[in-house]
């Protein structure tokens, strides 16, 4: 077993007990980078110097009885969508190709904070919009199960690194499903939090009320203790959830004996792959025989969601993407008018997904089309919070598939954005409501590529979905790593 | 048959906050291009609005001395367009939810009341600053344009009037109103020439008796209030001519072009009709509850009109009442100060909005920076009315007081302005101004009563100046009775 396949935890452990430090974990995960890079593309940038240095502070620290906690010296993965003081931070657009930020996000100053050693900056669909990274301004990313395959996406680099080994956590952004489905697909833990319990600031803005951070890990503690590092209210971001967070350690010990669990019956059935069906239900039936009591739930209108989510994020994504005009930062085209230069700016800094997404939301907020298109997919959005809400009268978390997919070929949907989008159709009505769900790896198809299992949860309510995600884990016995070939070079 | 102008006037006002609107830079005119400036007031990727708690409070007190209601719960919208010195390109402004709706500010004009409805106050945020270079800085023909982000951010309060103003003047009047309550609140610089205050007027005309609005014109760049009151003459007229020649008018904004007094069409800028305007996702609602707008409105001072109507009540007239209600508060403050020490009302007022105010002005001293107490202002009056010193030595009292030698009846002394008030020693001045010009008396005799006013300046001239001219008067009466 090499370091690169130790779980936070487990290295956490090793560094305490002085058998392995940060810079040797962290030589691990350059090591397994310089390896697989060529092949999985999973980061933009690496930052070897600033990683370095970070790792021997986190070394010297401990040795001075500086224990900053769980993520003290262990290498971490950052989306390259959000804000590195100094680091290049492109969110793989060609718009920002060379931007270096000139302040941190509140979750890098955070994991900074906790002594973390940001490795480099993960590759993503331009934007965040993309359920592949194929939409990546710099290149595709690829899946370490099967290199002809997508990691998903929009997080997609972060979920390769991750389970590649070369980070032992990343952080990723979810506005539709970007940490859980590509989580599904590369065989590890992926969580989105409550919205509003993690700082979006310095976190470049896809779709404001749906973006949301959060943690790729190998393990449910793992994501557990990563996420206790990065929430918490921040007076930075005005929709910071500011009252009292859940407690994530206490229960996730004690299994699904007298939990009510709720499977919800839209998210089966046509275009879901059979393997992922069955071991969907093999899981509810462990979990059933470990003491939940199992509901099926009906979500009538998850069905729509998929359409009103297509609405409400590009509409945001519209405005939010504004302000890359070539005035003051970034891609700047020669113009021979202020009005001429944003314009070809724009048309050359942004890709095809992008300017698809941005072209859709400026129309469904033109005058005479709002009320049809954004007003009504708001209001969607309102019958599924009352839906969402009965359903947990009823039941403490629901649980799905996180796609209904495995991983799929690269190129296979990059010419049908409709199939695309459906891939997203068991993760983003979640964003829509802003509830917390996480996706846990629970088996491996006939052709080796993973499953993964959704747990959701009313908003707050990590407690009991992770008290049902460990469970889960436990009873899945997921330890099946991807199996990289060398490169030769 | 005449035309009837159909006027609403839109206010903007920046607030002299400590912070911007969003972020925590600092608000402030004169600084350099581009210092006061973070990521979330340059629109840098991944930066968030934070609301200005103190904005709100102060939109909530214009709002309030705009006997407007304030909203329970008010949202914030996106206004999308693009221009170079918008960051974002979107302004954070408010839609069909604002802070503030449904006042009114009176004003008078030609003596009369009136009372102008205003549609709504509503919170944004200030755009950066374009400065075009080359050819005059006009913009179709400037080579470059410099971007000075120090304004982007910063507080804004727009106040929307109804259409219901009628002339230039009711507007001149209206904006003046307004200025003087936002300065009285003590929440903008509102200084015209600064741009901390700027005014646009909505315009049309229609014939007098009929309901139907003609079509609006909107006009810009209005930098002093005659300017504005021009601005509107030029474009009534306007209006009415085109009219009447039969021809159309076309809805659109019009830039007042001071130096030849006219109003010509703006470059429209593309796409402005729709500015595809919804919630701002990275702000949550406000919610203003009563508690808080109560505390906002128990913090209010006292407005112009209320202070008018006070002023007039306790005995002054209405053109005084406005000057020293447009006074500086140190002024009013003294005003209200020697009240309570006994001077007369109209006397503290002639006293401040005359001499003081002059004095002021001639000597560049700041009205923060004067000494004069209420104490020692109706001690000046109480010598005055007991005749201790004349209304012109007064004067030269004021002045010393001012220039700090002392208390009025002190400087009266030091000074040597006391007036001579006792009889037994004017006897002797007045019996030989009368032995010294027998022909005064003769005449006076014979009835012509005028000469007494030779006689007392002869008084006066003997006592060099000093003795009560009143007095004298009398004195001199007296004896020419007697004498015949």
């Amino acid at each position: 077993m090499s370091l690169t396949d130790l779980t936070i935890v487990e290295a956490g452990e090793r560094l305490r007990s002085g058998e392995v430090s940060s810079v040797e974990l962290l030589e691990a995960a350059l090591d397994v980078a310089s390896r697989t890079e060529a092949q999985l593309h999973a980061y933009l940038t690496i930052d070897r110097e600033g990683a370095r240095a970070a790792a021997e502070a986190a070394d010297a620290g401990l040795a001075a009885g500086d224990d900053r906690g769980p993520l003290l010296g262990i290498p971490i993965a950052l989306k390259d969508n959000m804000c590195t003081r100094g680091l290049e931070t492109t969110a793989a657009s060609q718009i920002l190709a060379g931007y270096e930020p000139p302040y941190d996000a509140t979750v890098v100053s955070k994991l900074r904070e906790a002594g973390a050693v940001i490795v480099g900056k993960t590759n993503l669909d331009e934007f965040a919009m993309g359920s592949s990274t194929e939409n990546s301004a710099y290149g595709p990313s690829f899946n370490p199960w099967d290199i002809g395959r997508v990691p998903g996406g929009s997080s997609g680099g972060s979920a390769a690194a991750v389970a590649a080994g070369s980070a032992y956590g990343a952080l990723g952004s979810d506005t539709g499903g970007s940490i859980r489905q590509p989580a599904s697909l590369t065989g590890i833990v992926g969580l989105k939090p409550t919205y509003g319990t993690v700082s979006r600031y310095g976190l470049i803005a896809f779709a404001s009320s749906l973006d949301q951070i959060g943690p790729l890990s190998k393990s449910v503690t793992d994501a557990a203790l990563t996420l206790e590092a990065i929430w918490g209210h921040d007076p930075l971001d005005a929709t910071s959830y500011a009252g009292e967070y859940p407690d994530l350690m206490s229960d996730l010990d004690r299994g699904v004996d007298g939990m009510r669990i709720g499977v919800v019956a839209e998210m089966a059935g046509e275009g879901y792959e059979p393997a992922v069906e069955q071991a969907v239900a093999g899981i509810v039936e462990k979990l059933s025989d470990a003491g939940a009591e199992i509901v099926e739930v009906s979500l009538p209108t998850v069905d729509i969601a998929l359409s009103a989510y297509y609405l409400v994020a590009p509409a945001e994504a519209s405005a939010n993407l504004a302000r890359f005009d070539g005035i003051r930062y970034g891609l700047r085209a020669d113009g021979v008018t202020t009005e001429d230069l944003m314009a070809k700016t724009r048309a050359e800094g942004f890709g095809p997904e992008v300017t698809r997404r941005i072209l859709l939301g400026t129309y469904a907020l033109s005058a005479g089309y709002y009320d049809a298109f954004y007003g009504q997919a708001q209001r969607v959005r309102v019958a599924l919070r009352e839906e969402y809400a009965t359903a947990y009268g009823k039941v403490d978390v629901l649980v799905s598939p996180t796609s209904p997919t495995v991983a799929f070929p690269v190129g296979a949907k990059v010419d049908d954005p409709l199939s695309m989008y459906l891939t997203d159709i068991c993760t983003n009505p979640l964003n829509l409501v802003g509830h917390p769900g996480i996706s846990v790896p629970v088996a491996l198809d006939h052709q080796n590529l993973p499953i993964g299992f959704q747990v959701m949860a009313p908003a707050l309510g990590e407690a009991a979905m992770f008290r049902a995600a460990a469970e889960v884990e436990r009873l899945a016995r997921f330890t099946a790593r991807p199996e990289l070939a060398e490169v030769v070079t | 048959m005449t035309w009837e102008p159909v006027i609403g006037i839109e206010v903007h006002v920046e607030l002299a906050t400590k912070s911007k609107m969003f972020c925590g830079c600092a608000v402030g005119f004169g600084a350099d291009p581009n210092t006061n400036v973070c990521p979330v007031c340059l629109g840098l990727p991944g930066a968030l609005p934070v609301p200005n708690r103190q904005a709100i409070e102060w939109i909530m007190a214009i709002g309030l001395a705009l006997n407007c209601e304030v909203a329970d719960r008010s949202v914030f919208h996106r206004k999308n367009y693009f221009y170079a010195d918008l960051p974002k390109n979107y302004q954070i402004s408010q839609f069909d939810i604002p802070v503030c709706h449904d006042g009114h500010l009176d004003i008078t004009i030609d003596g009369e009341a009136r009372r102008i409805g205003i549609e709504r106050a509503h919170m944004e945020e200030d755009t950066g600053k374009s400065t075009h270079v080359g050819d005059g800085g006009r913009i179709h023909a400037a080579t470059a344009t410099l971007l000075d982000f120090n304004r982007s951010g910063v507080p804004l309060v727009e106040v929307v009037s109804k259409p219901d103003i009628r002339s230039a003047a009711e507007a001149r009047e209206y904006a003046i109103e307004l200025r003087s309550l936002v300065s009285e609140l003590g929440v903008s610089d509102a200084r015209l020439e600064e741009g901390s205050i700027r005014f646009d007027a909505n315009i049309s005309v229609r014939r007098e008796g009929t309901e139907q609005l003609g079509t609006k014109v909107e006009i810009k760049n209005m930098n002093s209030f005659r300017s504005l009151e021009r601005a509107i003459d030029f474009e009534i007229t306007r209006q009415i001519e085109v009219l009447e020649a039969g021809g159309q008018l076309v809805q659109e904004t019009r830039h007042w072009d001071e130096e030849a007094g006219i109003t010509h069409p703006m470059r429209t800028k593309e796409g402005s009709s729709d500015y595809r305007y919804f919630t701002e996702p990275d702000l949550v609602p406000m919610v203003m509850g009563d508690a808080w707008v109560e505390e906002v409105r128990s913090g209010l001072p006292e407005l112009p009109a209320a202070r008018r109507a006070r002023y007039i009540a306790s005995g002054l007239d209405v053109d005084l009442a406005g000057v020293l209600s447009d006074s500086p508060k140190v002024l009013r403050d003294t005003y209200e100060d020697a009240v309570t020490d006994g001077a007369s009302s109209r006397a503290a007022a002639n006293w401040l909005t005359g001499e003081v105010t002059a004095w002021l002005r001639r000597t560049e001293t700041d009205a923060g920076d004067f000494q004069l107490t209420g104490a020692q202002l109706a001690e000046l009056i109480a010598i005055v009315d007991d005749g201790t010193v004349s209304s012109s030595a007064a004067k030269e009292v004021l002045e010393g007081v001012l220039d700090g030698e002392g208390e009025p009846r002190a400087v009266a002394e030091a000074r040597d302005l006391v007036q001579i008030s006792d009889t037994s020693t004017l006897e002797e001045a007045v019996d030989g101004a009368l032995a010294a010009n027998p022909d005064a008396v003769e005449n006076y005799k014979a009835g012509e009563t005028k000469v007494i006013g030779f006689l007392v300046g002869q008084v006066m001239r003997a006592t060099q100046g000093k003795a009560d001219p009143q007095l004298v008067n009398e004195m001199l009466r007296e004896k020419l009775a007697s004498l015949s």
